[in-house]
């Protein structure tokens, strides 16, 4: 006889689950949370989820352990008179000034509260309003809305290691904020925006820069080129009701030609040159045997992280830029002459799914002869506002390709923004032959997938290269306290700072479900499969480029140039 | 010197008693933190310094030169009369002892032997020389608190004098872990922090973890307002929590003890320090304890100001260095409690019955007390009675008894009201009450608990709104702030409270209360959100005239809520001589030279200046 508890008459069977809120919502029913979240820690805090057995007991559900013979009822008397009184405390300490606030829509306050049935709050407001933390270029902090669930504090803490925020104080007076309320923008906070990703109000939120893009798309003297990251278009039509996963990209090409960009690119292609930039690096210390491990430079948010936490292995990332970073001054290398002439300036907007990139753009190394690289970043959140804005039908739209020259890119730069892509294409730039068969056998390498820390081994002729692949910066610590004391030795270690690589940045339409996060890697490799050119070191256009026009200005343009 | 062996200790007890004996008169001057305040440490000093000069002085009931030993004791637990002097072999006991007095007691007494009469307790013309004699320990029965007042707590030797530690030699090398456990389950030894929970209960299941590292932790944290109970015997024997704790951790496989104390206990941190030290000296703690291969040792934490520090895991947490805030159970702390490893977490006053239990067995044990509650119990008795101070009774002892017998009734023989027991957890006990016999369980039905022990007794003239407002206000700040409906709930329960003793109060706003009370108790996360709304629910109950009166009169029967007090001048009193309208700061009384003078109630702001100021005393408060 099979284990199970009795779930508002009908009977669940417990299959493994370690807390009963999800046998709950196993049998269909979706019981109100705040604070839980299945990959952190159970907090209990927010006791939305209370149940009540058949004796009266009352409970949370998301920390009681399943026992079979349980008999729970999920909505009795006093279960809604209890859910909605707090949710009504809730609410009397909040601002209820949704119209102008920049979770209005998607803030599960308004959600809850409307499910919940609240149509009064008798309890006065009378918190003292505090100062927003506008210093970081990833985050905004917004003390006032928040409603001290905990999520942001256990993500920081759990999944990323980095631990920037707290709770301060105590009883009412608590608040989540840096060590001493300094600003986010002097911490050791990486700008993942993670913290965003879980928050259920506006408390955090991501730092938008949307107005300065419509000026400057408005302004007849400037060029605003715009680029598109791999993990964008599989997570763009989240909002349009396009199945998840699913390749929007010539939609978004479409949509930013209506908004008014001047020239549309595809990220992908200054994927591929990382590839070739970052390989050529790697063979040279393999030749040298200096200077290794070699770490990724790609993700903002693992340097800024191997920087601030582990600074004597930091001398081994790669001294490449990202593949925005290489992009951006490309493009305005590409268009001086153009500029000159007809007297405009061009300016790089970047379209990524990550908030820490708004960071990368304000670094020293990635400016160019005194000039900053990419101007803007907007995130996957943004420009879906920026569409919504304009009104434009997205899902209705038909697809067009992006401009040339810098239209082409390879399967293997588009697989960048899942965990182990960056690896992957490394390894088919390595791979002697290119072909199909290597293709398969790369794939099968172990870099694939979402294990923690993937670890793979491949001969480049009869040396055997170690490599190894993790994502979740709290993952990213393990691994280097492990390097830094000797236990484990890589050739080539790729560090993604968000779980699952860029496609769950935290730009990202957040609260993705378990489908939703499947959905888009797979469809990243979906269109690397159906990709014409799928190692980056046979994108012709790149390979022309390399013999024309980039001869000599290959360092300038791509590498950190961190002696300067 | 560390004892190697059990034999060695019964050496080292030997000498002690010797000594103890050599002492022909026993001074102890109460150096609780009670009577240090009223100046027993001036006391003390200068009782030792004639002590000293004592010197081939003959007594006369001596043949050779006395020996005097003037120590420093802990609680003696008669506070309303301190400070005291307990003086053996008499046992007489001084109250109210000034520096002055000292002369007096060492003359007459030390010298001669004879009674300073006027020091000692009178009550109904009787004068009661013994301290056993006096009603209020005549009816007590000190068991926990046995030693606090007879020793000097700050030497290890007076303990081990007196009969310590025979319990864990006991326990040690004639018991087994499981035999131990098994004799603390059998006496059904229940929490005494309030918990009530099955101590050997706890214990066996520690035991039967599979992890290998465990932890004794104890908590000193003693939060509730008015409960001194843990402090008194932290500070006045200490080593008989810490050999309850030695033998806690043998039963169930620790290795170390914490012990954490909150901060405002300095003395009591002082005392452990040097009861650890000392008993590290001997090897009574340590490596391989007197011999036995066991390993014990103790930390001492001190807390930070937190009253939520006195949740279990809260308290494991801050241990840890972590934020002080109650996680979720499942996991308990018995599974996994300090540091994630199975936890065995006792009060004080739960360690101080062990060594008893151990040494005379449970059925011994089972003999006071009630059959679901055996033992005796510490309380802080304080309030509007007369004997204010710390007792300890069995239990099953009537509120009847304590208040009247052990208390001596209330102060000026006033009307009994209510009873506060268990402190801002708790709930009130009236009149009805009276005869109830105080334990778990019988208070669990009346919507009470006994919570750590704290007593405060009330008469007619206590505002029960304002009580229930004092301890929403305690526990609104002390909330940690983690679940929803402590931290918003109880301030919005605080809103409601100050708003009724302002005067400003509504009748829906008790409907509110019982609300936010139901919902509080039901869904908040820990002890402290669960029994938060317990004294207003209590009182609101048992006193709702009075609630009632706050908010549809706006009347406070008792004249403590100030800003319902109504200042009324007696026009037959009144000689009209206009001092009390010419300080008024808010122009609110009027009238005319010799004539009677009339306040105006909505203008006045209740700060009593006309009261103060006439010579007449024609202003009263009105009931």
């Amino acid at each position: 006889m099979m284990d199970y508890i009795t779930i508002d008459t009908k009977r669940v069977p417990i299959e493994g689950e370690k807390n009963v809120l999800s046998l709950i919502r196993k049998a269909g029913i979706d019981l109100p949370t705040f604070c839980y979240h299945s990959e952190l820690s159970i907090y209990g805090a927010c006791r939305m989820c209370v149940v009540e057995d058949e004796k009266g007991h009352i409970f949370a559900s998301c920390s009681e352990i399943p026992k079979s013979g349980m008999v729970i009822n999920t909505n009795t008397k006093r279960i809604q008179a209890y859910r909605k009184l707090i949710m009504e405390l809730l609410l009397s300490s909040h601002c209820r000034d949704c119209t102008t606030c920049p979770k209005n829509g998607s803030c599960s306050l308004q959600d809850l509260s409307f499910r919940v049935g609240i149509n009064a709050v008798r309890f006065l407001n009378n918190k003292k309003t505090l100062p927003l933390d506008l210093s970081s270029p990833s985050i905004v902090r917004d003390p006032n809305k928040c409603i001290l669930c905990g999520d942001c504090v256990r993500t920081c803490d759990e999944i990323q290691g980095v631990g920037a925020i707290d709770f301060a104080y105590r009883g009412s007076e608590t608040q989540v904020m840096p060590a001493f309320n300094r600003p986010l923008a002097e911490t050791d906070c990486v700008g993942c925006g993670q913290c965003a990703a879980v928050c259920p109000t506006a408390a955090i939120s991501i730092h938008t820069n949307i107005s300065p893009v419509w000026k400057a798309i408005a302004d007849p003297n400037i060029r605003v080129v715009v680029q598109i990251a791999p993990a964008v278009r599989v997570a763009v039509g989240d909002s349009f009701n396009i199945p998840k996963g699913e390749n929007s990209l010539g939609k978004l090409v479409t949509a930013l030609r209506m908004m008014g960009f001047d020239a549309i690119y595809d990220t992908t292609f200054g994927a591929d040159i990382t590839v070739v930039e970052e390989t050529k690096e790697f063979a040279k210390r393999l030749e040298t045997n200096e200077n290794l491990p070699l770490f990724t430079s790609c993700c903002p948010g693992w340097v800024k992280f191997c920087e601030t936490r582990f600074p004597d292995l930091a001398g081994h990332i790669s001294t490449c830029r990202s593949p925005q970073g290489m992009f951006s001054p490309f493009i305005k290398d590409y268009f001086k002459d153009k500029d000159s002439a007809e007297g405009k300036k061009t300016i790089v907007v970047s379209i990524m799914p990550c908030t820490a990139k708004k960071g990368e753009i304000l670094r020293e190394d990635n400016f160019t002869d005194g000039r900053q690289d990419t101007d803007y970043v907007i995130t996957t959140q943004e420009i879906i506002r920026m569409i919504k804005q304009m009104g434009i039908k997205f899902e209705y739209l038909e697809a067009e390709a992006a401009d040339m020259p810098f239209a082409v890119g390879s399967g293997g730069g588009t697989i960048f923004g899942t965990t182990g892509g960056v690896t992957e294409a490394v390894l088919r730039r390595l791979a002697k032959e290119k072909s199909y068969a290597n293709l398969k056998e790369i794939s099968y390498t172990g870099v694939r997938g979402v294990t923690s820390l993937k670890e793979a081994s491949i001969m480049l002729g009869d040396r055997e290269v170690k490599i190894a692949v993790v994502h979740g910066l709290g993952e990213a610590k393990k691994l280097m306290e492990r390097i830094r004391n000797k236990e484990v030795y890589y050739d080539f270690v790729e560090v993604m700072a968000c779980k699952r690589g860029c496609i769950m940045g935290g730009g990202q339409p957040a609260f993705a479900g378990n489908r939703t996060k499947k959905m888009r890697m797979e469809g990243l490799y979906k269109i690397d499969s159906v990709s014409t050119i799928r190692y980056p070191d046979e994108n012709p256009v790149l390979m022309q480029m390399y013999d024309t026009i980039l001869k000599g200005k290959e360092h300038k343009l791509f590498h950190r140039n961190l002696s300067e | 010197m560390i004892l190697m062996e059990n034999a060695s200790l019964e050496e080292v007890r030997e000498k002690a008693v010797e000594k103890m004996k050599a002492e022909n008169c026993r001074i102890l001057i109460c150096a609780g933190t009670g009577c240090l305040a009223g100046g027993s440490e001036k006391i003390y000093s200068k009782l030792k310094e004639m002590a000293d000069g004592i010197e081939g002085v003959s007594l006369e009931f001596g043949p050779e030169a006395a020996h005097v030993g003037v120590h420093q004791s802990g609680c003696h637990g008669f506070c309303e009369m301190g400070p005291l002097v307990r003086i053996e072999p008499w046992n007489y006991l001084y109250i109210k002892v000034k520096e002055e007095d000292c002369e007096e007691i060492f003359q007459k007494t030390i010298l001669k032997g004879e009674p300073v009469e006027r020091l000692m307790y009178t009550q109904n013309d009787t004068v009661y020389p013994q301290q056993e004699s006096i009603p209020f320990y005549a009816k007590q029965t000190r068991r926990v608190l046995k030693n606090c007042g007879h020793i000097n707590s700050e030497d290890i030797n007076e303990y081990i004098a007196i009969g310590g530690y025979k319990a864990l030699s006991k326990a040690l090398f004639e018991m087994k872990s499981d035999e131990i456990i098994e004799e603390v389950t059998q006496a059904n030894l229940r929490g005494r922090g309030g918990g009530g929970f099955q101590t050997g209960y706890k214990w066996k299941q520690v035991a039967r973890q599979k992890e290998t590292i465990r932890y004794v932790v104890c908590n000193g944290d003693e939060g509730d307002p008015g409960a001194f109970m843990d402090r008194s015997v932290m500070e006045g024997d200490p080593h008989k929590m810490l050999e309850g704790m030695i033998i806690a951790g043998y039963a169930v496989g620790a290795q170390e003890g914490y012990i954490y104390v909150r901060a405002e206990y300095p003395l009591a941190i002082k005392r452990l320090k040097i009861a650890i030290a000392q008993a590290e000296e001997y090897g009574i703690l340590g490596d391989n304890i007197l011999g036995s291969s066991y390993s014990f040792h103790i930390h001492i934490n001190r807390g930070a100001g937190a009253f939520v520090c006195g949740e279990g895991s809260a308290l494991t947490a801050s241990i840890e260095g972590e934020r002080g805030m109650p996680r979720t159970k499942p996991p308990r702390t018995v599974e996994q409690g300090l540091f994630a490893k199975p936890t065995v977490l006792n009060n004080v006053e739960t360690y101080a019955n062990v060594a008893m239990i151990i040494e005379n067995g449970f059925e011994w044990y089972r003999k006071l007390g009630t059959e679901t509650s055996p033992g005796t119990k510490a309380f802080a008795l304080t309030g509007s009675v007369k004997n204010t101070g710390l007792i300890e009774v069995p239990m099953g002892t009537t509120l009847r008894e304590i208040v009247f017998d052990i208390g001596g009734g209330l102060i000026d023989d006033a009307p009994f009201k209510a009873v506060q027991i268990g402190g801002p957890s708790g709930g009130c006990l009236v009149t009805q009450n009276l005869d109830v016999k105080l334990d778990f369980d019988s208070l669990k039905k009346l919507g009470a608990m006994i919570g750590s022990g704290g007593l405060v007794v009330m008469d007619e003239g206590t505002c029960m709104v304002e009580v229930a407002r004092f301890f929403m206000n305690f526990t609104q700040n002390e909330s940690c702030g983690k679940c929803v409906p402590c931290r918003e709930g109880t301030k919005r329960m605080l809103e409601i409270l100050e708003r009724i003793t302002s005067g400003k109060g509504e009748l829906s706003d008790l409907d509110m209360l019982e609300e936010l009370g139901a919902a509080i108790t039901a869904t908040a996360l820990c002890g402290l959100g669960k029994s938060a709304a317990l004294p207003v629910l209590s009182t609101l109950k048992n006193f709702r005239e009075e609630y009632v009166a706050h908010v549809t009169e706006k009347r406070c029967q008792t004249g403590t809520c100030q800003a319902m007090r109504k200042y009324i001048i007696n026009p037959e009193l009144c000689k009209g001589c206009s001092k009390c309208a010419r300080n008024c700061p808010v122009n609110a009384i009027s009238g005319k030279i010799k004539e009677p003078y009339v306040i105006d109630t909505k203008t006045c702001i209740k700060c009593g200046a006309c009261m103060d100021n006439c010579p007449f005393h024609a202003i009263y408060i009105a009931n």
